[in-house]
């Protein structure tokens, strides 16, 4: 078929128009679109599901308040989609229904010291917006055992919490070094801390960061060694349920936004100076005096400021939880990655 | 309208089960939609999926190379187990604690009812994890171990026992005493030349227990090698804190029942017996407590039933049964709530009417017959 030049033109103009009418159409619906932002801000709480309660990720402090790494996470969600930390819903779940109790809906994120893995995001319909804490998995025993190497353990019994994915590594550390490590498996922490205390088990695995909070509540901590060796590795963060982008963009961004403010030296106390006449162009964009960060999450401009101003960044939290004024657990791979850390926020641009 | 009741009962029963069914179908094809928008089939092929993780306490060979299916299998036998030796004991208790109730004497009358008191009204998880963290985590530590008669063992890792071990002629020669036995009540009613065979019945059990021992190679001692006891069987802290936990607890209801069933015997048959010159220890086993049997049963088979499903809670103390090794492990590792709950609720549901059917299948011979 020919067309006249006339009827050509028409013809790529509508094409033209078309193409960008889809565009503007799904630029507007990516920027927007997500139930569960959606359903939270309907509710004006963020529902939070968290450990039951362990040193370091999630614990309540004196006036029962909650405190930790993963509970600061969630409050600045809070502080980035509601403007308030203090709007969250904390529910604590055990290692076995937590993934249950998401996929069902009942929580909008959880961040319980989990572990990410291949076939929770590919078979339990999972994803992984990002990774705070990373670790290995971590051995404590008792110092008189004498005992400095993992492969030492064999025929020794270690206390585990059940639903984890500490049972495969043990099993399959046993099969590559064709030794026996037994485990007894618990299914809350606190049954858990007991045997190991009264030596009912040998020793006691799981992450790093939980071993040094299971280190804290021993009768006696300098009792008891962590191996310097840890098997597997464990990087740990929060998981959304699959189907909703948008959500999962304000996860990831808001866990950047905590490593940025740490990148550009913002704290709680002088961000709102930083803020007044920012001229370094980093921070002018991460503020929101330019550009639109805030309008490509589904949020306004002042998100990234209210998650440092309320709850922290991210050095600030670690060290108040795991740091020195928690439980001296040494920063080693969770430091920036421009102090031989892991830790490397996404370019915003 | 419809006149006829009988027609109108059966028109209801119809709507009724329609309803039913269309719930039933909504329920299935939700759960349906959920899975599917979760990418994620229904079946059942899972179980051939290799574990991967240890069990720590077993009747069976299990090891990491295994499927869940052999891992449903070592925690099912493993509730079985626990829950046969709860109902053994329970009874016991039940049984003795019942008849303290009713002693005349009102130390041994008042004890028994401070038992019940006491046990019945506490939760049972909290009493099972009192026997695990309170009591039995005092025990020494494993190099410590309290040295018992005959080579036992305990601590805080167990409870150990020497168990023989047998050589190459084992297997057959336990074959052929448990025939052996098996056939002295049959040989102990022959006769040859009008003589019984009585004195030749009593010496097949004593041939039997010396054809065991002859097939035993050594005896396998428990004894401290690197962190832990090896060698004869282990009764582990965990088992023995989710018994003594559903035991007593159990044996507290079982107490009321047989306490109950008793009284409820007619005093005119107690009169009666006496009257006939029997003695009161008499009175009771002969009498009584045939006569209460028939009551204790029904009420003991729901007993049994709960004292089954209780021994989910052993999970709490690490006791690998199967609400913690497959409704938690395995659950976990596959991502299949659906099915896992379905088989989980499955097999409590068939251990439950197979006790069931056998109790009532004992009520039927001890009922009594006028009952009919």
């Amino acid at each position: 078929m020919r067309l006249k030049f006339g009827s050509r033109l028409t013809l790529g103009g509508a094409v033209i128009a078309a193409v960008l009418g889809f565009g503007a159409q799904a630029y507007a619906q990516s920027t927007v679109k997500s139930p569960t932002l959606d359903a939270v801000k309907k509710r004006g709480q963020l529902s939070c599901g968290i450990d039951t309660g362990i040193p370091g990720y999630a614990y309540q402090d004196s006036s029962g308040k909650w405190q930790g790494l993963d509970v600061a996470f969630c409050r600045a969600i809070a502080a980035a989609v509601l403007g308030d930390p203090e709007k969250v819903k904390f529910t604590g779940l055990t290692s076995k229904v937590r993934f249950t109790v998401l996929a069902s809906g009942e929580i909008d994120v959880l961040i319980r010291d989990s572990e990410l893995t291949f076939a929770r995001n590919t078979q339990l319909g999972l994803a992984e917006p990002a990774v705070n804490f990373y670790t290995g998995q971590t051995f404590m025993v008792r110092k008189s055992l004498g005992v400095s190497h993992v492969k030492e353990l064999n025929g020794a019994t270690i206390c585990v919490e059940t639903g984890t994915t500490l049972e495969t590594n043990i099993a399959d550390y046993n099969r590559a070094n064709n030794i026996k490590i037994g485990t007894l498996l618990f299914e809350r922490p606190e049954e858990a801390f007991a045997a190991v205390e009264a030596g009912r088990c040998d020793g006691y695995t799981d992450d790093g960061g939980s071993v040094a909070a299971a280190r804290s509540t021993m009768k006696n901590p300098n009792d008891w060694v962590f191996l310097p060796e840890t098997i597997g590795r464990e990087p740990l963060g929060p998981y959304v349920r699959q189907g909703d982008e948008a959500w999962f963009n304000i996860i990831k961004w808001t866990h950047f936004a905590m490593l940025e403010g740490e990148v550009l030296g913002l704290t709680r106390d002088n961000i709102d100076a930083a803020k007044v006449n920012p001229t370094n162009p980093d921070l002018r964009k991460f503020l929101g005096a330019e550009g639109d960060l805030g309008k490509f999450l589904g949020l306004d401009n002042d998100w990234s400021y209210r998650v440092i101003k309320m709850v922290g960044n991210y050095g600030e939290v670690y060290e108040a939880t795991f740091g020195s004024k928690g439980l001296g657990f040494p920063r080693g791979m969770n430091n920036l990655w421009t102090n031989g850390g892991l830790m490397m926020p996404y370019p915003w641009y | 309208m419809v006149r006829r009741p009988s027609l109108r009962a059966r028109i209801a029963q119809w709507v009724f089960l329609t309803a039913l069914v269309v719930v039933a179908v909504f329920l299935a094809s939700n759960a349906a939609d959920n899975l599917s928008r979760r990418h994620i089939a229904f079946g059942f092929g899972y179980l051939a999926n290799t574990a991967n993780f240890d069990i720590p306490f077993r009747l069976i060979d299990f090891g990491p190379d295994d499927t869940y299916a052999r891992a449903l299998l070592v925690c099912v036998l493993n509730t079985l187990l626990v829950s046969a030796m709860g109902i053994v004991a329970a009874t016991l208790i039940g049984l003795l604690i019942g008849l303290m109730r009713l002693s005349s004497n009102w130390l041994i009358r008042n004890m028994g009812l401070v038992y019940v008191e006491l046990v019945r009204n506490t939760p049972i998880l909290v009493q099972i994890i009192f026997w695990y963290v309170a009591v039995l985590h005092n025990l020494p530590g494993p190099r410590q171990s309290l040295h018992l008669p005959a080579g036992v063992l305990l601590n805080v890792r167990g409870f150990y026992l020497p168990v023989p071990v047998m050589g190459q002629n084992g297997p057959s020669l336990i074959v052929l005493a448990l025939a052996l036995l098996v056939a002295a009540p049959v040989v102990a009613r022959l006769t040859i030349g009008g003589s019984r065979l009585v004195k030749l019945a009593l010496a097949m059990p004593l041939l039997a227990i010396l054809l065991f021992c002859a097939g035993i190679e050594h005896i396998d001692t428990p004894s401290l090698t690197g962190f832990n006891v090896t060698g004869g069987v282990q009764l582990p802290p965990e088992l023995a804190a989710l018994w003594a936990g559903l035991s007593i607890y159990s044996g507290a209801f079982i107490a009321e029942i047989v306490r109950s069933s008793v009284q409820a015997v007619s005093e005119g048959q107690r009169e009666a017996a006496r009257s006939i010159g029997l003695k009161p220890r008499l009175v009771l086993l002969l009498v009584v407590l045939p006569q209460a049997l028939r009551m204790m049963v029904p009420p003991l088979t729901s007993q049994y039933l709960n004292l089954i499903k209780s021994s989910s809670l052993g999970a709490a103390v690490a006791y690998p049964e199967i609400f913690q090794i497959f409704a938690g492990t395995v659950l976990n590792k596959s991502g299949r709530e659906i099915e896992t709950f379905a088989i989980v609720m499955a097999i409590f549901l068939s251990i439950n009417l197979a006790v069931s059917a056998a109790m009532n299948a004992y009520n039927r011979r001890v009922m009594l017959v006028t009952a009919r």
